[in-house]
């Protein structure tokens, strides 16, 4: 009697390690929480243990809809010292029946940012061997940073071309007034004293005012 | 006398009445048919040069165009100006990303010996030699060479073609450069992390394979293409930054040096500040004296090697930017009692100095890279470790990494074996020697990633590279515009800012064989030929055109004009013998190495086996002409226009046909 009163008790844990340990629907869970958190790593014990089966459960609950599942439907074995253990996930209605192993990688995928959050790891260093990281989604921009910063500068190159011509010009401009102004005075002044030669680098020739008329065009 | 002054000379420069000039007529010691006799004779050997006198202004003249401040030629605003631009000239991309390399590959420190002393012997003698021929004839490099010897023009226009091809490539560095500017302002920078792919399962397989830095630089800013034969069409966001490039340019160069006098005062100093705040950041980087120890210790077995000379001379060449032309240009703006000799010196030791100063930096930062690669690969073994066997976090750490790991290998070795554990060794690390675009592209902006506060560190950086190629272009564009404008190439006409408007548009269409699929083999293919040998032949012809077509006792005269002194024995003995013949040795070797050698280069081919590693592949048989084309024809336009001239004057002896202005002696 008593045997089978203890037998009773005993079977389930030594039925769920057998569970747990030979299934293929399980998923081998490594964390690396020195390397994740430094100085500020905290010890893995029963708690921590603990805490991890809630989130799966509460992970599977997400997934299923249903609020039935429990701490005891996450069944875990072959736990080492590197922090690494295998678990299961077994039915609500039949505790004998094991979740597939794709419902359970789906239910993990989705909420694994809340089950990194919960233990503040990141994908790194909370790995589910087998269940690759989602990737976050690329930034996309509405206008890409380098087409700003090439507007930038090509809007400061052209205001410079601009401004640098508009003073050449109107510097031009001025010189022009200037000579426009003093050339009427000394246009007309055939150098007697030097080689009349040296003028005749002027092809056009000089028109010498002293000898002619006041106006150009007779009158009638 | 009448009859001389309008008869046209023909040569083109206006004659000056040189009658009362006493100076120049004991100048024909030795007239036509004289032998040398013994080796005194042959150092002072002057070829014939009839009509030098007639072409060159004399001291007195030079004296009263100083006084009157009369001719039309710029002038700096001050010596600072003049200094900033000659040291920005100099100093360029080869300082920053071809010195160390050098260094580190051929022996470290002992690279400082055969560097320092070849600068002493080839860079200052032949920079000091162009300083003072430009400032004494007062013309660009195509008047001066056309003024010691009509013969001679060619070594002018083949400075101009070297020029011209130098700058169409390095302005699409400066290109990519901007490109990777612009990039920069965003956080995290692109080449941090792969793209991921297009269904979103995992990241791109490219990058994946090879590294985020590299398929940065090969894919999203080449979009390269495997061979040099697949053009790989135009690239529009390259085409984007190679418009701002020669935009910036053209601004800086718009009125020659008037706005690039301006422009130095940022372009030559910024990129000093910014090796020093790099400096500081990088020697409070983990491993960074690991990587100074590493580049300067000295391997005097290096010395030995002919090949760690030669590239010593080859280095020293370059980086002075003799040969262009702009620093004659340069050096004819100043003032004729500027003492050239002082300018030589001093460049040439800010030119060493900034080699050594950006070289600490490199490898101060390519210390920290090495050193965080080294740990990384190191981590990466200790975990596996850890995974395979299950042991808690902590067991194993880089100190006691060895022995755990033999006494793994003791009990476990077929486990071991199966792991492929990756060998970390520093030192190889610190090796993986990378020059040119490599190191500044796809290294460096490795070591930025890691830092923190990448962004700023990825600005500054650029904007140091920017400056540094901003200023060697400015060198470039004045040695291509100032021989067009003495060529008389544009009409007389059209205004300074409407000439260089046009060639940085040229300049531009043409550079646009650089942004398409295969720019990068085309650059590299540009980079070894046209910039390399034309280059020594055209500098071995300045010093043998200048000591002794010109006359090297004419030269120390004008010497003494300008700065007051003879030139010492140093520079008698280097102008004369040694620096042509360093030239000589150092063009000899390079035409067999390119001559014997079967050519290749080195390509980004996803397809090949060894990829992420480039693969070398060999030139298509047409390139060959490409290649002629590049080295040979401003190579080959040093003789070339001698004959051409020699046959036209032949030519014109046989009829002549030198017009002579008919004069009526009655006053009109």
């Amino acid at each position: 009697m008593l045997a089978g009163v203890l037998l009773l008790i005993f079977l389930p844990p030594l039925v769920a390690k057998d569970l747990c340990k030979d299934s293929q629907d399980g998923f081998k869970v490594r964390l690396s929480i020195k390397t994740g958190l430094g100085d500020d790593a905290y010890e893995w014990n029963e708690s921590e243990m603990f805490l991890f089966r809630s989130t799966l459960a509460y992970a599977m609950r997400k997934h299923s809809n249903q609020d039935t599942y429990t701490i005891d439907n996450i069944l875990v074995c072959n736990d080492t010292q590197r922090v690494s253990f295998v678990f299961v996930v077994t039915s609500t209605d039949d505790p004998d029946q094991l979740i597939p192993k794709e419902q359970v990688e789906l239910a993990v995928r989705q909420n694994k940012h809340r089950i990194n959050n919960a233990f503040l790891l990141s994908d790194m260093t909370l790995e589910f061997m087998g269940i690759p990281p989602t990737l976050s989604a690329p930034i996309i921009y509405d206008t890409e940073p380098w087409l700003i910063v090439f507007g930038v500068v090509i809007g400061a190159v052209a205001v410079g071309i601009v401004a640098l011509l508009m003073s050449t010009v109107s510097k031009k401009r001025r010189a022009k007034e200037k000579a426009a102004g003093l050339s009427e005075e000394d246009e007309g002044i055939v150098k007697e004293n030097g080689t009349a030669l040296s003028s005749l680098g002027r092809k056009e020739g000089v028109y010498n005012q002293a000898f002619s008329n006041d106006d150009r065009f007779t009158k009638l | 006398m009448t009859s001389d002054a309008v008869r046209e000379r023909d040569w083109g420069t206006p004659s000056s009445h040189n009658s009362e000039a006493p100076c120049c007529q004991h100048h024909q010691r030795f007239p036509h048919g004289y032998p040398p006799q013994g080796p005194q004779e042959i150092m002072k050997l002057k070829l014939p040069n009839p009509g030098l006198e007639d072409r060159i202004l004399n001291h007195d003249e030079l004296e009263r165009l100083e006084v009157e401040e009369a001719g039309d030629r710029p002038k700096w605003d001050n010596k600072a100006q003049y200094m900033l631009t000659c040291v920005g000239f100099c100093v360029g991309l080869g300082n920053v990303w071809r010195f160390p390399y050098l260094c580190q590959s051929h022996g470290g420190g002992a690279f400082m010996i055969p560097f320092l002393i070849l600068l002493v012997f080839e860079g200052i003698p032949l920079l000091h030699l162009e300083f003072a021929i430009g400032q004494r004839l007062r013309k660009g490099s195509v008047g001066v060479w056309r003024t010691i010897n009509p013969y001679m023009l060619g070594v002018g226009i083949a400075s101009m073609c070297v020029s011209f091809l130098v700058s169409l490539y390095y302005n699409t560095i400066i290109a990519w450069v901007m490109w990777y500017f612009f990039n920069s302002f965003q956080e995290p920078l692109p080449w941090s992390q792969c793209p991921i792919n297009a269904n979103r399962t995992g990241l791109v397989s490219e990058c994946e394979r090879s590294s985020p830095v590299d398929y940065f630089w090969y894919r999203e800013t080449l979009n390269t293409s495997a061979a040099i034969d697949d053009m790989g069409g135009l690239q529009w966001w390259m085409i984007l930054c190679l418009i701002s490039a020669w935009g910036v340019l053209y601004v800086c160069c718009i009125r020659g040096i008037e706005t690039t006098g301006k422009a130095v005062y940022v372009t030559s100093t910024l990129p000093y500040v910014v090796l020093t705040i790099f400096l500081i950041r990088g020697l409070t980087l983990k491993g960074s004296f690991d990587g100074i120890k590493f580049l300067f210790t000295p391997d005097l077995n290096e010395l030995a090697n002919p090949t760690t000379w030669l590239d010593a001379g080859a280095q020293v060449f370059y980086s002075f930017s003799l040969a262009f032309g702009g620093l004659i240009s340069f050096s004819s703006y100043n003032s004729v009692h500027n003492n050239c000799e002082q300018d030589a010196v001093i460049i040439s030791i800010i030119n060493a100095f900034t080699s050594i100063y950006a070289a600490t930096v490199i490898y101060s930062i390519i210390g920290f890279r090495a050193t965080e690669r080294f740990d990384d690969c190191l981590s990466g073994n200790i975990l596996t470790l850890l995974n395979t066997f299950d042991l808690p976090e902590g067991n194993i750490t880089e100190s006691n990494y060895q022995e755990v790991l033999h006494s793994l290998n003791s009990t476990n070795s077929d486990i071991i074996s199966n792991l492929n554990l990756k060998t970390c060794d520093l030192n190889s690390f610190l090796s993986e020697g990378v020059e040119g675009t490599g190191l500044a592209f796809i290294v460096f902006t490795e070591a930025i990633t890691k830092m923190p506060l990448s962004p700023l560190w990825s600005v500054l950086f650029f904007v140091m590279l920017f400056c540094l190629g901003l200023s060697s272009m400015f060198g470039n564009i004045e040695g291509v515009l100032v021989p067009l404008q003495d060529l008389k190439v544009f009409p007389k006409s059209w205004p300074k800012e409407v000439i260089s408007g046009v060639t940085c548009l040229v300049c531009c269409l043409v550079g646009l064989i650089f942004v398409q699929g295969s720019g990068n083999y085309w650059l590299a293919l540009f980079d070894s030929f046209a910039g390399s040998i034309p280059l020594l032949i055209i500098a071995f012809s300045e010093m043998i055109g200048v000591v002794y077509v010109y006359g090297i006792d004419r030269f120390n005269e004008d010497l003494i004009f300008m700065i007051g002194h003879k030139p010492n024995i140093f520079w008698q003995a280097t102008w004369r013998v040694i620096s042509p013949l360093i030239m000589l040795a150092i063009f000899i070797f390079y035409f067999s190495t390119i001559v014997t050698k079967e050519i290749f280069y080195i390509a980004w081919d996803p397809e090949s086996e060894n990829f992420p590693t480039l693969e070398k592949k060999p030139y298509p048989s047409w390139i060959y002409v490409i290649i002629f084309l590049l080295a040979g024809v401003p190579s080959l336009s040093v003789p070339g226009t001698a004959v051409f001239r020699a046959i036209r004057e032949y030519c014109c002896k046989k009829h002549p046909s030198a017009p002579v202005q008919e004069i009526d002696s009655v006053s009109h």
